[in-house]
């Protein structure tokens, strides 16, 4: 029996860090996102998990990734001004390889920008937003069910891989309501942090193994060591020697590298004949898919690449659907972020035509139907 | 055991300055650990940047070592995900206080269970000899080569007004009173405060005329008095004057516990 | 007569800050020639443990002499 509901975005991102295993969360107050935090706050308890409202983004931050060394799965949740404030703390969640979830439903920046109005202008920051090279998984869903497939995608990636994971969403996708029915959805498995049965005297918690994770032991089960973001060594320790630093650095990025094919998620819908290919991501992707479909009525062969993933890019997956088309539409509420990357990839033959917007308000289908009449 | 149990002796000598009493701190914290048999695996150390915020690398616990400031913030995120876990944060002043001082009040306010130690040597060490929040009006720092023109933070009278539940001062010179304190703290149940005089006869030292480190030693010596002292003492003597004893030591709810009872009987 | 106490510096940890020697109350430290504490006078230890609580460097340790009964 279905148990079809009306959810919103917001909601079933909470729903489905409950579903991942979440069991504490930090938050500050912040418009779009305040909902997961106030669902979760309300849930959490229930599942013996512990939320709490910290003083600011920093704090949150700070706050997930304290409970995230004693082996809790963490996460907090934000918006732009926000994010730019947990900056300094995933960067050191990077660096110390520290599993969490961070989601951050984007509205129209800079600054205070329009709390309630959407944007998409995150995308560079969500993987560059620190000082120095660190990893940084990013996930970008467009629709409440992928929502909750996606947010338990979030918890495993960041458990398997040892690294903050950023769950981004946008104003409109988190205070859409579609019907759904979140318990029939097939999450597939929920990845548990990886233990060692390594004893404490013989553990070397920054040593990767063959799959270029560590495995780090939670703090409070017998193993003891130091958890930092200086330049340390493979047993934690400050460890400046230009060897160490080389070796340190290219684990904590080559770690995703390698292991980029299955982090991969995109979607295409018929690039296989597409002459014009649109790019996009989150809310302005369902604008794409709408243009796919009318472009085609009129005989325009249009085809949509959404990344799912968006960082480590999917370069390869959208290489091949460029490799078949003349022009590159990319629709993105910015003033051009998504375009830098598929303009490195993109072979010299293909062109790649922007829109963008920034008015807060959605590109709707129209508006990119005209570019693609303007270029077919 | 004994308090070298407690310390990473194969990590010595300490990377610190000849005479720089942050030291002094760990001395008496290594002993106080061993006379309270504190269960170094059920214990959680956190600290930042700093002098202060790197020594706490050199003690045999599982040590989170974090950004600058943050301390507590990260230290919060432990206790309340695993309120069976010791907490001790271990921080200096210009940590704690200046880029951390929001985390110091916050966490005060919520009375949560930790303990947390701040050294207050009166200037920014590591990065060279800085103003601090705490540095004495009129003193020389590399940011106040005219002297300190701001006043100095009363971390005490900061930490009750925000609502910690232990509050309490010592210093490097009076060890057995330092000693002596932190066994108080770290017994007392919700947010304990300890701040600890501390000397830098490096960067405070060198540009205050101070440069050997007995004598910086003996300027603590001469600015502490005891609260019966004090008691005794006109404002005018309390002038610049740092009272060392116990402001506060109360009980108040605290918070994993009132998380614990809110949530009693809910799910697992 | 005898010590009643042994003063161990761990050389590999002092700095020769001299805040040992500056507030021992017996004197028992001394500089060297080049500016190294020396336990000059241990005999007059009083086992206040001062100079082992202080130092920064958790490089003192004071201990009483056990009696040497079977020899």
């Amino acid at each position: 029996m279905s148990r079809r509901e009306l959810i919103q975005g917001n909601e079933a991102c909470a729903r489905g860090a409950l579903k991942a295993g979440v069991r504490f969360v930090a938050g500050y107050p912040i418009t779009p996102s305040t909902d997961v935090v106030e669902f979760l706050a309300q849930e959490l308890p229930k599942v013996g998990g512990r939320f709490i409202q910290m003083e600011d983004e920093i704090a949150s931050m700070g706050a997930i990734l304290g409970a995230s060394v004693m082996g809790v799965k963490a996460m907090t949740v934000t918006s732009g001004p926000g994010f730019d404030l947990m900056q300094e703390n995933i960067a050191f969640g990077a660096m110390a390889q520290l599993p969490c979830v961070v989601v951050n439903v984007q509205r129209s920046g800079p600054s205070t920008g329009g709390a309630t109005l959407p944007g998409q202008g995150d995308l560079i920051q969500a993987k560059y937003g620190t000082s120095g090279d660190s990893p940084r998984i990013v996930l970008y869903p467009n629709s409440v069910e992928e929502i909750y497939r996606i947010t338990v995608k979030a918890f495993n990636y960041a458990e398997q891989y040892m690294t903050p994971v950023i769950l981004l969403m946008d104003e409109i996708i988190g205070h859409m309501r579609e019907d759904v029915d979140l318990e029939a959805i097939d999450v597939g498995e929920i990845v548990e942090r990886r233990r060692t049965d390594i004893p404490p005297s013989e553990y070397r918690p920054y040593e990767a193994d063959e799959t270029g994770i560590p495995i780090l032991m939670p703090f409070g089960s017998g193993y003891r060591y130091v958890v930092q973001g200086m330049h340390h060594d493979i047993y934690g320790m400050p460890n400046t020697s230009p060897q160490n630093v080389q070796a340190t650095i290219y684990q904590i990025n080559s770690k995703i590298d390698r292991h980029k094919e299955k982090i991969w998620l995109w979607e295409e819908n018929q690039t296989e004949d597409a002459d014009i290919l649109l790019v996009a991501v989150g809310c302005v992707s369902r604008s794409a898919l709408e243009v796919v479909g009318q472009a085609r009525k009129k005989g325009i062969k249009v085809g949509l690449f959404r990344p799912i993933t968006i960082w480590p890019f999917p370069e390869e997956p959208l290489a091949r659907a460029l490799a078949r088309v003349k022009t590159v539409i990319v629709p993105e509420m910015n003033w051009g972020q998504l375009i830098h990357i598929v303009k490195e990839v993109k072979p010299d033959s293909v062109t790649a035509v922007p829109i963008n917007k920034y008015d807060g308000t959605l590109i709707m289908p129209e508006e990119i139907l005209k570019v693609v009449e303007e270029v077919k | 055991m004994s308090w070298k149990d407690y310390i990473k002796q194969q990590m010595f000598p300490l990377f610190t300055c000849s005479g720089c009493t942050h030291g002094t701190v760990t001395n008496a914290f290594a002993r106080v650990a061993d006379e309270l048999k504190l269960d170094k695996n059920k214990t959680v150390i956190v600290c930042a940047i700093g002098c202060a915020g790197r020594i706490p690398t050199f003690l045999d616990f599982p040590v989170l070592r974090v950004t600058h400031g943050r301390a507590l913030a990260f230290a919060t995120g432990i206790k309340l995900s695993r309120p069976d876990v010791k907490v001790i944060a271990l921080m200096g002043d210009g940590d704690a206080l200046a880029i951390g001082g929001n985390h110091f009040i916050h966490a005060a306010r919520r009375n949560i269970d930790m303990t947390a130690i701040v050294s207050r040597n009166e200037i920014y060490g590591m990065t060279g000899g800085q103003y601090a929040p705490t540095t004495p009006a009129g003193a020389r720092a590399t940011t106040a080569p005219y002297g300190m023109l701001e006043p100095a933070f009363d971390t005490c009278k900061v930490a009750e007004a925000a609502g910690a539940t232990y509050v309490a001062r010592s210093d490097a010179y009076h060890v057995q009173h330092l000693q002596r304190t932190l066994k108080a703290a770290l017994q007392h149940k919700g947010f304990a405060v300890v701040e600890v005089l501390t000397s830098c006869p490096t960067q405070f030292g060198r540009r205050n005329n101070l440069a050997d480190p007995a004598k910086m030693l003996e300027r603590i010596k001469e600015m502490t008095v005891t609260k019966a002292q004090a008691e005794k003492m006109t404002p005018e003597e309390l002038a610049g004057k740092f009272v060392i004893g116990e402001f506060v030591n109360t009980s108040r709810p605290e918070l994993t516990e009132i998380y614990a009872q809110a949530f009693a009987g809910m799910g697992v | 007569m005898g010590r009643s106490f042994n003063i161990e510096i761990n050389t590999k940890w002092c700095k020769n800050c001299g805040i040992c020697l500056a507030f021992c109350p017996q004197k028992v430290f001394t500089w060297d020639e080049k500016q190294r504490i020396v336990i000059s006078y241990p005999e007059k230890c009083t086992g206040c443990l001062l100079c082992e609580y202080r130092c920064p460097d958790l490089a003192i340790e004071v201990r009483k002499v056990e009696e040497e009964s079977h020899e």
